[in-house]
């Protein structure tokens, strides 16, 4: 097992490798020159120079590529233009609340996708399991930011019954924590609950059509205990596996979900520096969120062996 | 000797078959109706609605009527003008970046399924563009560059590529250890033949269902796109800035974003059924899985 660990761990080193090459390609494939684009509009000759200067753009490529990929083994994200200041630091000031909104989204997610998928599977073709379907392609289909407003709409504005945008850190207490997380939660987590319930009563279909759960009913094994115990655990493996997959729609619904809630995290960090051509700050946040998209699956992956022991490695 | 005689195609007929078609797959009628609607206002956007781009401050914020549909904006500007307008870009780049990443996908997903020396690196390379969240590279892609309908098309484009390659490539394993490709290659075929031939048609079936989830998740990167400011220009009126630039209205206005924010879903709406039924349809054994 150790040893799996090890070398799957040494696997992801060329996926991050590529990341990091296209990140890094990116601005300097882009026309035009790098320290012009981050300049901006305005820039004066000098301005560009300094910027060209501080950043070695003079440099053969393949040595800027080295310099740039060997700090960011040492952590060194760079530094944005805008704030003078490491994106590192920057990313960590922003951290907790794209972490509590990732966190919270995730649980109720997975959770509440988990029991839909199953209800829909164990009453197949009836009018629970209709709406769970239709449920899944309407989750599929609003935008995030449209779900958001009409949250805000309906239950802030109209309703009062929960604060229209903002975060309150956890420091604060969890109630007000809670209370500013709860409709981004929602808008975040409804395309992600779509598709995990979707592969869930898929999966448990296949498994209820084994001979062992006929062979459990026959015996008289309880429907519940059927259900959770004897199908759920065999079909788990493909659930974890969107899981995992799926957290690139949390990732990628985060920037815009922070922008719709005003809140004050990562991904606003990421909004802001569009306009600023505040370039370090998006290959920073690009490199982190593709890393820990890497780090989920890994886990998941290792999941297999504990949910599934006979899958050995 | 009998004498097979044909039938002519009567008119009746044809509409009997027709009904036929929609009472089986009424998804993909549904939704490709929909769409066909949707694809019908965006191209007569300048007949049916006035200028998107007209201000008349006069009229700000004003809410749905008999003249203004969908009310108007907080620039005095008709919010269904500019619905309607809107229209064009969605299923513009939503079309464009389904041929691009079905195109290029599959050139790439059939090389990499065939020859076994270049599936490895090939794969890792496509490994490393799924790992980075499409939006973030999307949005990566349009702020180096002036900001245009192309650029938007291709930064979209770019991250749907592996997804399809990954497709292409599965179909193209398990194709090629069947027995008549053997038979092609014992026959003394070239590659070239084989792959185009004999692979190719058996991953067209799958690549129509992808090809319009490919669109329905263009569509919302691009809304998502203009609604953070990184996609096309803003003077061009597309769903995701008319709701970018109407955000501070929303308890006043709230028409100014519901009218674009529901037509956007839609669409996305429409093009995933549509999927849905072609899956069920086209693809019986991964429709049993989903």
């Amino acid at each position: 097992m150790t040893a799996y660990i090890a070398r799957r761990l040494l696997s992801m080193l060329p996926v991050v490798a590529i990341v990091a090459l296209f990140v890094f390609l990116l601005l300097h494939l882009a026309p035009g020159d790098p320290a012009a684009i981050i300049a901006g509009d305005n820039a004066t000759p000098q301005n560009i120079a300094q910027i060209r200067k501080a950043l070695g753009l003079d440099e053969p490529l393949w040595r800027q590529f080295l310099v740039w990929a060997g700090s960011l083994l040492h952590g060194d994200l760079g530094r944005s233009m805008f704030w003078n200041e490491p994106v590192a630091t920057l990313i960590a000031q922003r951290a907790e609340p794209t972490v509590s909104l990732a966190a919270t989204t995730l649980s109720v997610a997975v959770v509440l996708a988990i029991s839909m998928g199953v209800m829909a599977a164990a009453r197949a073709g009836t009018m629970i399991d209709r709406f769970v379907m239709g449920f899944a392609v309407f989750g599929f289909s609003v935008p995030v930011f449209v779900v958001g407003y009409l949250l805000i709409f309906v239950f802030a504005i109209t309703l009062k019954w929960l604060p229209v945008q903002g975060y309150t850190p956890i420091a604060e207490g969890v109630v007000p924590w809670l209370e500013n997380l709860v409709l981004p939660s929602v808008a975040l987590g409804l395309a992600y609950v779509a598709l995990i319930a979707r592969i869930t009563r898929a999966t448990m279909l296949d498994v209820l059509a084994e001979d062992y759960i006929r062979t459990g009913r026959a015996k008289g094994v309880a429907a519940r205990p059927l259900l959770l115990k004897h199908a759920l655990k065999n079909a788990a493996v493909p659930i974890v596996t969107v899981i995992g997959i799926g957290v690139a729609l949390l990732i990628g619904g985060v920037v815009i979900t922070e922008t719709v809630f005003n809140i004050p995290g990562v991904g606003r960090l990421v909004v802001d520096a569009i306009t600023r051509r505040d370039y370090p700050i998006i290959q920073g946040v690009i490199m982190v969120f593709s890393g820990i998209y890497v780090l989920v699956n890994l886990a998941v992956d290792l999941s297999y062996t504990l949910l599934d022991p006979r899958i050995r490695y | 000797m009998a004498v097979v005689t044909e039938f002519p195609r009567t008119a009746p007929d044809r509409l009997w078959q027709l009904r036929r078609f929609a009472r089986r797959n009424p998804t993909i009628v549904a939704g490709a109706g929909l769409l066909a609607f949707m694809a019908l206002i965006a191209l007569a956007a300048g007949v049916i609605a006035g200028d998107p781009q007209f201000l008349n401050p006069s009229e700000r914020l004003h809410g749905p009527s008999a003249l203004h549909w969908f009310g108007t904006d907080h620039l005095g500007r008709d919010v269904f003008a500019r619905t309607v307008f809107g229209a064009r870009i969605s299923l513009v780049v939503g079309l464009a970046v389904a041929v691009l990443a079905i195109t290029f996908g599959l050139a790439i997903g059939l090389i990499a399924g065939y020859y076994r020396r270049v599936d490895a690196p090939v794969m890792r390379l496509m490994d490393g563009l799924m790992a980075i969240p499409s939006i973030l590279l999307a949005i990566a892609l349009v702020s180096l560059n002036k900001a245009s309908v192309g650029i938007v098309i291709v930064a979209i484009s770019i991250p749907e590529i592996p997804r399809v390659v990954r497709l292409v490539r599965s179909v193209v394993l398990s194709t090629r250890e069947q027995p008549f490709i053997e038979a092609a290659i014992g026959g003394g075929s070239r590659h070239h033949k084989i792959i185009l031939r004999h692979i190719l048609p058996s991953t067209i079936a799958p690549l129509v269902v992808q090809a319009t989830y490919v669109m329905a998740s263009a569509i919302l990167t691009e809304a998502g796109l203009s609604f953070l400011g990184a996609g096309v220009p803003p003077e061009i009126p597309t769903w995701g800035n008319m709701i970018a630039g109407s955000r501070l209205f929303l308890a006043s206005a709230p028409w100014t974003i519901f009218f674009p924010g529901t037509c956007l879903a839609l669409v996305v709406l429409a093009v995933n059924l549509m999927g849905d039924g072609l899956r069920d349809r086209l693809d019986p054994r991964l429709a049993r899985r989903m």
